[in-house]
């Protein structure tokens, strides 16, 4: 398109991304969802993120043209890039790359320059996502992010590590690592490991910060790996914890949380006294606080693309104001810390010549963001369709991994990066149609529940070899109808067994090749990918 | 209209007129009043093998814990002794399903009182 | 199921006299439900745990009927008045007749 030069002629600068009028007395660095990204990467956000309920038309739930109108964000600025989908491929070659954990550095470095003793909080979602994390338990991760000097962290995909690794690196840290809703399962109680909060001294007052990992870590993940926890919202234990933070002379609580976007907006309005809350998993971006209740969200992103400062004026007891800022990492644009770099290379060395492996290229733009499929997805479908010799297959509706633009080659770390995970063996099994039924309808009410408590954050199952209609504003059991058998246009039926393939598996006798080598097979076969930009498989009504 | 018509997760109502009978038996028809009973579940169940459950009815002589949706509702009861610190208490249960959880106490009176509360009990498997 | 059967009980070593304490137990026992099928499609037996009791000096504190519904290591939280020093008496009673005891001393200042 026509926005790319547009995008070239406008020069931007570091000091432009950095520039902020230091306000009030305490500032907080906001980073989330990195998984595990330490490069930068292509990232392109969704341009169909459905709202439901009481969020429907709302912030994070507004995409593409229409989150620009709202916003006045200019077609072909760099908030256009950062922020929104729409002619990506093409503002890409523009503005290049985005994250980078010594680019981070650079940012975090300057802010503390500014004011020394801000407070760093990471949001989790951090150990998992990468070809190096998957091989070092996470070591890479947390080599990386202790050199940020973080204060605190709360967790998610940490715990697919498995409850003794994620023990063993939670007592290296030099921080605090939170949660208030991780209890030990057997007595019900809250554990030593994860504190609930921690209170800070800054700028004359005290904040705390209270951790709230992912609510749901047992369904939507393998809850075999960490049967020694139970995790939950935990409305009442929540406020318990702010009253006692408050007694405790707490002038200001944050939450750091891994609820997802509309979870915390409801906990918001649940739970009272909370001012701001850090908003991860859900991996919404938008460029100011949304206000629920008395409390301020600030959703940050994922994968290193950004970080948010907030400035805050506490006093007398209470927060007074606060300014905040998106900071998208543009990598071109942001010099990188030559300590950062050095450590990030150190972690890297170990493997490059695997990572480095070009497997073959995309002529079309590969991603992952959407409701209901993104062309990654639909490339894995078709991976395990055709080397697990499957009619249908089932990808789960994760939200990291970062994209490919036209032209790219597509290497082996890429294709870890939208794959690797400890439970990533592709199973093939017969379901009948009545179970297919069963498992988009479970799914489907995971996402489109209107109450954002029944929502685990995540996307719709993506299907390969199986078109379906859903209305979304329907209940469960009653959103999917007219399931077809792609291959020849049936109606699926219920009381046939069909051959599924799929990955990602909660359960704990998965048996299969690793998902990454299937995709990689199918790759090497294809040599150079093209993908269907306008998959039409599921039709979508009730919006 | 669907390729597919199923019946979903949710109970069938043969397990939910068992409830019925089962809550008969117990109170004899009598009335089921609501307010003064408490009966707190996990909006969804991290694990359906095991769903903590806490009920609580001050001036109760005994609660009563039934899973309408398992093909037995029976569950438990509690009887609380001259020295119970409270009208309250906590166990983990079995939910084939999602379904309704219902807690019925019987109070010193003689009258009865009911809480429900629903419990989703999910396939899970992706996120964010 | 004599075999592989720990209770567990947490119990505050004091307590103020009249004062009212929380109480959790925990008995490992698979609580076969009796609707699980074996390899061969033979229905497996029910064996669980079928009653609860807490007493203190004798007197009852509360007295739990079980069904199969109830997990695996069946777990409760209740609260007891401590009137006086002396001692929690907690039972389980197996399907199969056995009896499972434990009990905890407190200290009552
Ligand atoms: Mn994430
Ligand atoms: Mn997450």
């Amino acid at each position: 398109g026509n926005w790319a030069r547009l995008a070239a002629q406008q020069a931007l600068t570091q000091d432009q991304l950095l520039e902020f009028d230091t306000f009030g007395n305490v500032s907080l660095i906001h980073i989330t969802d990195i998984h595990a990204q330490l490069k930068p990467i292509y990232f392109r956000e969704p341009s169909v993120n459905i709202g439901v309920g009481g969020n429907k038309g709302a912030v994070p739930h507004v995409t593409g043209a229409e989150f620009r109108k709202l916003y006045g964000i200019e077609d072909g600025s760099p908030s256009h890039y950062a922020l929104s989908s729409g002619d990506f491929s093409s503002l890409a070659q523009g503005y290049g790359r985005v994250g980078g954990l010594d680019r981070v550095a650079t940012v975090i470095k300057a802010i503390r320059a500014d004011r020394p003793d801000a407070i760093l909080l990471d949001g989790g979602d951090t150990w998992h996502g990468s070809y190096t994390c998957l091989k070092t338990q996470g070591q890479d991760m947390v080599n990386v992010m202790n050199a940020l000097q973080p204060d605190a962290m709360t967790f998610h995909w940490e715990f697919t590590l498995g409850s003794d690794r994620v023990q063993e690196l939670v007592e290296s840290l030099p921080f605090a690592a939170l949660g208030q809703n991780i209890f030990d399962v057997e007595w019900d109680e809250p554990t030593e490991l994860f504190p609930p909060y921690k209170m800070f001294e800054r700028g004359g007052t005290k904040i705390a910060v209270i951790g709230q990992a992912f609510p749901y870590m047992p369904i939507a993940n393998p809850g075999w790996m960490f049967p020694e926890y139970a995790f939950g919202i935990r409305d009442e234990n929540m406020q318990a914890m702010v009253h006692e933070v408050r007694a405790a002379g707490a002038e200001c609580v944050v939450v750091l949380s891994h609820n997802g976007f509309d979870v915390d907006k409801k906990m918001a309005t649940v739970v009272g006294g909370i001012d701001v809350i850090l908003s991860g998993h859900t991996h919404d971006a938008l460029p100011e606080p949304v206000v629920s209740g008395e409390t301020l969200i600030f959703p940050s992103g994922s994968n290193g693309k950004f970080v948010t400062r907030i400035d805050l004026d506490i006093r007398d007891g209470r927060m007074k104001g606060y300014r905040s800022k998106l900071i998208p990492i543009f990598s071109d644009v942001i010099t990188p810390d030559a300590d950062m770099a050095a450590l990030i290379d150190e972690q890297r060395a170990p493997y490059v010549s695997e990572l480095s492996e070009v497997i073959g290229q995309t002529d079309s733009l590969l991603y992952r963001r959407g409701n209901f499929n993104g062309t990654w997805d639909d490339l894995i479908c078709d991976a395990l369709l055709s080397e697990r010799d499957a009619e249908i297959a089932l990808s789960p509706g994760v939200r990291w991994g970062p994209s490919l633009i036209p032209g790219q080659d597509i290497t082996r770390e890429d294709i870890f990066n939208v794959t690797s995970m400890t439970y990533g063996k592709a199973y093939r099994t017969e379901m009948t149609g009545e179970f297919l039924k069963v498992v988009l309808e479970d799914v489907a009410d995971n996402i489109f529940n209107p109450d954002p408590y029944y929502q685990q954050g995540g996307d719709m199952v993506r299907t390969g070899g199986l078109g379906y209609h859903i209305d979304v504003s329907q209940p469960q059991g009653s959103r999917i109808s007219n399931m077809t058998l792609l291959s020849t246009g049936e109606a699926i039926d219920p009381a046939r067994n069909y051959v599924v393939a799929g990955w990602a598996s909660v359960n704990e006798d998965t048996e299969g090749p690793q998902i990454w080598d299937v995709v990689e097979s199918h790759i090497a076969k294809m040599g150079t990918v093209t993908a269907n930009p306008d998959n039409n498989s599921v039709v979508v009504t009730g919006v | 209209s669907g390729a597919v018509a199923l019946s979903s997760l949710t109970a069938l109502p043969a397990f939910a007129s068992l409830t019925d009978d089962a809550i008969a038996e117990l109170t004899g028809g009598a009335e089921l009043g609501e307010g003064a009973i408490t009966l707190t579940a996990p909006e969804i169940a991290e694990n359906g093998n095991t769903v903590p459950i806490e009920v609580s009815a001050p001036g109760a002589v005994s609660i009563t814990l039934f899973a309408s949706g398992n093909p037995v509702p029976n569950v438990a009861t509690f009887n609380f002794g001259p020295l119970s610190g409270s009208r309250n208490a906590s166990t983990r249960i079995r939910l084939a399903t999602t379904q309704d959880v219902v807690a019925i106490a019987k109070m010193e009176d003689g009258s009865f009182q009911q809480a429900t509360a629903n419990v989703k009990v999910t396939i899970g498997g992706c996120g964010g | 199921m004599a075999s592989g059967v720990k209770p567990r009980v947490k119990v505050p070593k004091t307590a103020a006299a009249g004062e009212t304490i929380t109480i959790k137990t925990l008995i490992s026992h698979k609580m076969e439900s009796g609707q699980r099928k074996d390899d061969d499609g033979n229905v497996i037996p029910r064996s669980i745990i079928n009653r609860f009791t807490a007493d203190f000096n004798g007197q009852n504190v509360i007295d739990v009927t079980l069904e199969p519904a109830i997990s695996t290591n069946p777990y409760f939280q209740f609260e007891a008045i401590v009137p006086e020093t002396g001692e929690f008496k907690f039972t389980w009673y197996d399907d199969d007749g056995d009896v499972y005891e434990t009990s905890k001393k407190i200290e009552v200042s």
